[in-house]
């Protein structure tokens, strides 16, 4: 179903809040953006931005109470996902969107044979016999790089090493072709190496597939690795948004310019390694003004009394910021002056 | 890491020195530190390795290292053991007495009242020793041994149907209480608590008086229910409460991720999770329910004649104590024995399954 000039994925103005003895949690406070068919966008953030209850909220995993969405439109391929009976939100989880998780130990069933639970997939989904499942789990498996597939399948979860157990969960979610992969911080929880590897994977298995892939990371390389576009996403709310290789170049926020010089240079002397200021924000309780002002080393006193706007820098690239057009042509952008 | 560097002042030197020296070779690693690796290890794109590593993985699954912890408990393998052994005799017993010498439980040999008495164990007509009651005779000169087989058979149904019926209850309604939480959870638990305040013992005589069945079978039925009605409250606290801890791991969020329906996480996701604290408890409410149906029974509202349950049994030998020992003295033994084995069983099987059950 190709729509919307190949739009696959559109968000607008999602708000996620959530009802908490602290009060009233604005975990997603007016998220847009839009995935084209066939890109990888990342989300990039400090833990608490609200980055993991994005996507939650798009396939409506969200525990009602305490949490709701509370208004916005998630449309995918044409379709309000939000507006969905929860029948069809179900079908459209793992057949067409399909999500994998931070944590591999504890992502997988320990009472349940990898086939079984690959099967499981399948059998819902595409309405396989037990035979045919099981053919297709043993061919996924080995899809995703796990040696002696045929045997592994009968495995349970804890015989599989971190590593391993993710590259299962990733067969799982490839089982039944999803147009839209969402990862969550999907290497966060297994060692350098191994994040190596299954990033190749993602990516050899998003070209063979032609899958789009929504990647949810706080980590800046991996981010510059895999992805064509970023949003950088602090409390709640979208501070900036362009493809990657302008992110990484000419950031056009205080916060992006932030976090990259967060990232520690292996080449530069060993001096003090350079950190953001502050605590992200008590998203209970958010004073008016960007959230970001407390630690930004830009700011300013309209910072403080007023919610910045979200300037259009270029063709590609968004900035949710009082001085956007200063700091991006600081940066080195051009062509700010719209 | 370990690198030369020049001591910061004050640092004691005995640090550098508990350290083995830079240069030492290192001592050959002991048996038991070596980690063999399996293939699991492999990088995938790399060749996987030969065949003699595959061996030394072997894939176990959470039952077989169960299994073998339990084997370690001797009080576990004695009730295992005895319960094994109880079962098999109250299955094929009756019948194989039948075979030998000719008596049911229920045969009586006379009807010349003068010719009946009741035998000691071991003894025949005439008084002196004889095979064929070992376990003696009641008052109407029934064999004991045929009856207490039968009354094995009649308690043991009793207790193992009716633990079945009050673990489905008790496990649906756990399961569904946990899993959908919130104020309906709320309700059903309040449920329980009302229903765990009532005399269960009085609730099931009431139940039994006021349906009473004409047939001995449809009065097992009766008691087959009445029991098991009463018993699920605790296997509902005990799921409820392993599903409200296993309802916020990530692969239940996983499998709705992946467009399970609410009803198959519930009953093929979770409750395989809660086997462990389910068989346990189930274990030991075998034990509970026979002893109560014995209760019952002893009071004449259980068994019915002719049918006899170690229960019913014991209340006719305890009429006479005093000059036939024998006839309280087997049942009840057996039955002590049977609970007893049951219990210790059921220990050794938490145990074995419960330190199992956390890794994960």
């Amino acid at each position: 179903m190709n729509q919307n000039n190949g739009q696959l994925l559109e968000v607008r103005d999602l708000r996620t809040y959530f009802e908490t003895e602290d009060g009233l949690v604005k975990a997603v406070d007016g998220i847009s953006f839009v995935l084209k068919r066939g890109d990888t966008l990342g989300i990039v953030g400090e833990s608490g931005s609200g980055k993991s209850v994005t996507n939650l909220s798009i396939i409506r995993l969200i525990p009602d109470p305490p949490g709701k969405i509370v208004s916005g439109e998630v449309i995918f391929n044409g379709q309000d996902l939000l507006l969905l009976p929860g029948k069809e939100v179900r079908k459209i989880r793992g057949r067409r969107i399909a999500m994998i998780f931070q944590d591999p130990m504890t992502s997988l069933n320990p009472f349940m044979k990898i086939s079984r639970q690959l099967m499981e997939m399948t059998q819902l989904h595409l309405g396989h016999t037990r035979e045919q499942a099981y053919q297709h789990a043993v061919k996924m498996l080995d899809t995703v790089g796990i040696p002696d597939a045929s045997e592994r399948a009968n495995n349970y979860p804890h015989e599989f090493s971190g590593g391993m157990r993710q590259r299962v969960m990733i067969a799982m979610a490839l089982s039944c072709e999803p147009e839209l992969l969402i990862a969550d911080e999907p290497t966060t929880a297994l060692d350098v190496t191994i994040q190596a590897q299954i990033l190749e994977l993602i990516k050899k298995l998003k070209h063979e597939t032609g899958t789009s892939v929504i990647l949810i990371t706080h980590d800046l390389g991996v981010v510059a690795g895999m992805t064509d576009h970023v949003i950088v996403m602090y409390a709640g709310k979208v501070f900036e948004q362009a493809p990657t290789a302008e992110l990484f170049s000419t950031p056009g926020n205080p916060y992006t310019k932030g976090l990259l010089r967060s990232v520690p240079d292996p080449t530069a002397e060993q001096g003090q390694l350079y950190q953001i200021p502050g605590l992200p924000p008590d998203v209970a309780h958010r004073p008016p003004g960007c959230p970001f002002a407390p630690r930004c080393d830009r700011v300013e006193e309209i910072c403080h009394r007023e919610f910045p706007p979200f300037v259009q820098l270029n063709a590609d690239q968004c900035s949710l910021c009082h001085f956007a057009r200063e700091v991006y042509a600081e940066s080195g952008g051009v062509g700010a002056d719209l | 890491m370990n690198e030369k560097r020049p001591p910061h002042p004050g640092e004691e030197k005995s640090v550098e020195s508990a350290l083995t020296p830079l240069g030492t070779p290192p001592a050959a690693p002991r048996e038991a530190d070596i980690i063999h690796l399996g293939p699991e290890m492999a990088v995938a794109e790399a060749d996987v390795r030969s065949a003699e590593t595959r061996e030394i993985v072997r894939g176990t699954s959470l039952w077989k290292d169960a299994w073998r912890r339990l084997l370690k408990n001797k009080l576990a393998v004695f009730g295992l053991v005895v319960v094994a052994l109880v079962t098999v005799a109250a299955i094929i017993g009756p019948a194989v007495i039948k075979r030998i010498s000719g008596f049911t439980p229920d045969y009586i040999p006379t009807n010349d009242v003068r010719l009946i008495k009741a035998f000691p164990p071991f003894t025949g007509p005439d008084g002196r020793f004889s095979w064929s009651h070992p376990m003696g005779t009641d008052t109407a000169g029934r064999d004991q041994l045929a009856r207490v087989l039968q009354g094995g058979q009649i308690s043991l149904f009793v207790g193992i149907i009716s633990t079945l019926v009050s673990l489905l209850i008790g496990v649906s309604y756990g399961a569904v209480a946990g899993y959908l939480g919130g104020r309906l959870d709320n309700f059903m638990m309040r449920l329980v608590d009302v229903l765990y305040s009532l005399p269960y013992v009085i609730v099931v005589i009431v139940l039994l008086s006021m349906f009473r069945s004409q047939t001995a079978r449809g009065q097992l039925i009766l008691l087959f229910i009445a029991l098991g009605s009463v018993s699920w409250l605790t296997m509902a606290r005990i799921v409820r409460g392993q599903v409200l801890s296993l309802k916020n791991q990530e692969f239940v969020l996983a499998a709705r991720a992946t467009g399970v329906s609410t009803t198959r996480i519930i009953f093929r996701h979770v409750v395989p999770n809660t086997l462990g604290p389910v068989i346990v408890y189930a274990t030991l409410t075998i034990p509970q329910i026979m002893l109560t149906e014995a209760f019952l029974s002893f009071l004449g509202f259980g068994v019915q004649a002719p049918l006899a349950s170690w229960g019913s049994l014991s209340a006719d030998g305890i009429q006479n104590i005093g000059i036939f020992p024998w006839q309280l003295i087997f049942p009840g033994v057996t039955m002590a024995l049977t609970l007893f084995s049951l219990n210790f069983l059921g220990d050794g099987l938490r145990d074995a399954l419960d330190p199992q059950m956390r890794t994960f």
